[in-house]
C-alpha cells in the first residue's frame, strides 16, 4: 500500500476542537502542496471558533474578526466540520482510529483553576470562565445565573479574563447594547445593581499579566471611575531594581497608567472600578445564608526566586473586604479527554512537542497528536497557537515521511460520516454554520449590533429548519 | 508566561544520573538521549548537581583518566533551580546573565523537569510570533472586511 497523502489515497486527519488552534493546524496541513490531506474537524458545541466566540469579550469585536481567516481555511474543498459531536459521547478514540491516519486534539483548557481557600464554594462565588461563557452565549452555560443585585463584586486575578470580567461588569447598558453579548446577559447586566468592582492582584502592578491596551481601556469606561491605591502602585525595591537592570518600556508604561489611575479624582460616574495589588484572598465569608458576604485578604510582599522571578509571600497583615459576588480568574486548566493520556502535573495531554505519549511507556502513540492550550497550558494570545500548531504539524509530517501513522479499517470520508450521522443525527456542518452566521449578523443589523447570537442548540436547529 | 508551559510539552522524562556513576556511564546517557546535560540526583530523587558536556570537556582536556572519575567529582554543585511558576522572562535573563544552559525545575524539592536555553529562546520567539500574528490578523481583517459588516 502506498503512503497516504496522494490523490488516490489522501491523508485523513481528524481534528478534535474547532478553536483557533484547530484552524491553525488545518491551515498548516493544507499549506503543503505535495500533500493531499482531508481534514474533518469536530467540536462538542454546534458552532466553530472556540474561545473566539465563547471567550473573547463581546466589546472586543476587532479580535473576533480573526474568524475571517478561519473561514478561508474552512472554504478548502477537503475540509469538513462536524459540530455538536463530542469525543467520548458520540465518538470514541477507537472510532477515530478506525477512520483516520492521524488525530489531533485541540480541545483547549476547558476549566478554571481554583483558589483553594475556605468558602470558595459558597453561592455567589464563581469561576470567571463561567461568567464569560454565560455572557458570550455558550449553550452549556446560558442557563446559569449570577446575582447582580449585589452592590460590590471582586474579580480575583489580573490577567486578560479578569480585565474582561471587570469591564463587562462596569459597562453601561448602552455600551453593552452595541456588542454581540448574549441577549439574556444584556438584560441581566442592564438591571445590575453593582456599584463597585474590585480587581485583585497578588503581585504588584509591574507583574500584572494584562496588557497595556487592556489596562488603558479600564480607564476609559463611560459609566465607571477607575481608581487604585497610591501605595499599592508604587514600585517596591525589588521591582525597581529589576527594571533598572533590564529596562522595559511596556512594563514602565503599565505602572505609569496605574499610577495615573491612583491619582485621578472621581468624576461622579455611577460605578467605581478599584484596582488592588499585593493582596490575596485567604477566605470567603459566609453571609450566614450560604452565600458570599465578604472576603478576607492578606497583604503580600514580593520576594525573588533563584531565577529572579518576583513572587508574592503573605505577610501577617489582613484586611476585610465587603463584597457579595466573587469571580475567580486565577488560570485555566485542561480537562482530560476519555481515552487520551493526561499529564496531571500540568493539566495537559501527556505529550512531547505535540506527540501524544503512552501513559506507561512514555513513548509516542502512533497517529495521535495535540496542539494549543491542551498541549502546553493556557498561555499567550490567540496567535501564539500558530507556532504551536506548526510544531505539531511538523512532527506529523516527519512521522508520515517515516510511514508512522494509523492503519484505519475504513478511511473513506463516507464511512465516518455515516457513523457520525448514526450517533448524532443533529450534527452541524460548516454550511450550517455559515447559514447561522448569516442569520445572526442579519438579526444584529436590525438592532445595530454586530450579531445576535443563537444560544440554544434547539434554536439553532430550528433556524436551520431541522427541529 | 511561566515556565510550566515549556515543561508541559516536554513529556515526563527528565534524564538523571547518580553521583556515584562514572563519567563513562554519564557519557553513554548523554549520547543515548542526544542531550547536553544531566541532572544529578540523590537517592530520593532530589537534585544535587548538574553535569554538562562542558564539565566533562574541561576535565578531559587535562586528564586522560576522565572516564573512570565519578559524576560527583565533576558535577557543578552550585546549581540554580527554577520553579514552575518562574516567569519566562526572568528565567531567560538569569540564564543569559549567568551563562547557564540548563535549568532544573523543582516543585517542592521534587524534580519536575529541565529546560535549556534553547527552550527559552524558542518559547520567547513563539510568544513574539504569536503577538505579531494576532496583530496582523486584526489589522488585515479590520481593513479587509466588506463594508456591509
Amino acid at each position: 500500500m502506498t503512503r497516504p497523502g496522494t490523490e488516490a489515497q489522501p491523508l485523513r486527519v481528524a481534528i478534535v476542537g474547532a478553536g483557533p488552534t484547530g484552524f491553525y493546524a488545518t491551515d498548516q496541513l493544507f499549506r503543503h502542496p505535495d500533500l493531499v490531506v482531508d481534514v474533518d474537524m469536530y467540536d462538542r458545541v454546534p458552532t466553530p471558533f472556540g474561545l473566539v466566540r465563547a471567550g473573547v469579550a463581546p466589546d472586543h469585536q476587532k479580535i473576533k474578526a480573526v474568524t475571517a481567516a478561519f473561514d478561508k481555511v474552512a472554504a478548502h474543498p477537503r475540509f469538513r466540520f462536524f459540530g455538536a459531536v463530542e469525543l467520548g459521547r458520540h465518538l470514541s478514540v477507537d472510532d477515530l482510529r478506525a477512520h483516520y491516519h492521524m488525530i489531533v486534539y485541540t480541545t483547549g483548557a476547558q476549566t478554571d483553576r481554583r483558589m483553594g481557600i475556605p468558602g470558595e464554594d459558597l453561592q455567589r462565588s464563581h469561576a470567571a470562565t463561567e461568567f464569560v461563557a454565560w455572557y458570550n452565549g455558550h449553550p452549556d452555560y446560558r442557563d446559569l445565573s449570577f446575582d447582580l443585585s449585589q452592590e460590590r463584586a471582586a474579580v480575583v486575578g489580573v490577567g486578560n479574563v479578569a480585565a474582561d470580567v471587570a469591564r463587562i461588569l462596569s459597562r453601561t447598558p448602552e455600551e453593552l447594547a452595541a456588542t454581540d453579548i448574549a441577549d439574556y446577559a444584556l438584560e441581566a447586566l442592564s438591571a445590575s445593581r453593582i456599584r463597585e468592582v474590585y480587581v485583585l492582584g497578588r503581585r504588584g502592578p509591574a507583574q500584572a499579566a494584562f496588557t497595556n491596551p487592556e489596562v488603558r481601556e479600564l480607564g476609559e469606561l463611560a459609566g465607571a471611575d477607575v481608581t487604585a491605591k497610591p501605595d499599592e502602585v508604587e514600585l517596591d525595591e525589588l521591582t525597581r531594581q529589576a527594571l533598572e537592570r533590564a529596562p522595559d518600556r511596556a512594563t514602565q508604561k503599565k505602572v505609569d497608567i496605574l499610577k495615573e489611575f491612583a491619582h485621578r479624582a472621581p468624576t461622579g460616574k455611577p460605578k467605581r472600578l478599584i484596582m488592588r495589588f499585593l493582596v490575596s484572598p485567604v477566605e470567603l465569608h459566609d453571609d450566614e445564608r450560604g452565600a458570599v458576604g465578604g472576603m478576607r485578604l492578606v497583604k503580600n510582599r514580593l520576594y525573588a526566586t533563584a531565577t529572579g522571578t518576583l513572587q508574592p509571600k503573605a505577610t501577617n497583615e489582613f484586611e476585610e473586604l465587603r463584597v457579595g459576588l466573587v469571580f475567580r480568574s486565577v488560570g485555566y486548566r485542561g480537562v482530560p479527554l476519555p481515552g487520551v493520556p493526561f499529564n496531571d502535573d500540568w493539566g495537559v495531554i501527556l505529550n512531547e512537542k505535540g506527540r501524544v505519549l503512552d501513559t506507561q511507556s512514555k513513548q509516542p502513540l502512533v497517529g495521535q497528536y495535540t496542539a494549543g492550550w491542551i498541549k502546553r497550558g493556557p498561555t499567550g494570545v490567540i496567535g501564539t497557537n500558530k507556532p504551536d500548531a506548526v510544531e505539531t504539524v511538523t512532527g506529523m509530517l516527519e512521522d508520515l515521511a517515516r510511514d508512522i501513522h494509523l492503519r484505519p479499517a475504513d478511511a473513506s470520508p463516507e464511512a465516518i460520516e455515516r457513523l457520525v450521522r448514526e450517533r448524532q443525527p443533529q450534527y452541524l456542518s460548516y454550511q450550517d454554520w455559515l447559514k447561522l452566521d448569516e442569520l445572526e449578523t442579519r438579526r444584529g443589523k436590525e438592532t445595530g449590533r454586530p450579531r445576535v447570537k443563537f444560544t440554544r442548540v434547539k434554536d439553532m436547529l430550528a433556524a436551520l429548519g431541522r427541529a | 508566561m511561566n515556565i510550566a508551559s515549556l515543561l508541559a510539552k516536554k513529556g515526563p522524562k527528565v534524564v538523571t544520573v547518580q553521583p556515584e556513576h562514572t563519567i563513562r556511564q554519564a557519557l553513554g546517557v548523554l549520547a543515548d538521549h542526544n542531550i547536553g546535560a544531566l541532572v544529578v540526583v540523590d537517592r530520593d530523587g532530589g537534585p544535587i548537581g548538574i553535569l554538562s558536556e562542558r564539565d566533562i570537556v574541561r576535565s578531559a582536556a587535562r586528564d586522560e583518566g576522565v572516564f573512570t572519575k565519578t559524576v560527583s567529582a565533576l558535577m557543578t554543585k552550585d546549581v540554580i533551580l527554577g520553579v514552575p511558576q518562574d516567569d519566562l522572562e526572568s528565567v531567560g535573563r538569569t540564564m543569559t546573565d549567568r551563562r547557564i544552559r540548563h535549568l532544573p525545575v523543582v516543585d517542592q524539592r521534587r524534580l519536575v523537569g529541565i529546560i535549556s536555553i534553547g527552550d527559552v529562546v524558542k518559547a520567547q520567539r513563539d510568544l513574539y510570533r504569536g503577538e505579531v500574528e494576532t496583530l496582523q490578523m486584526e489589522l488585515t481583517e479590520e481593513h479587509g472586511r466588506p463594508a456591509s459588516r
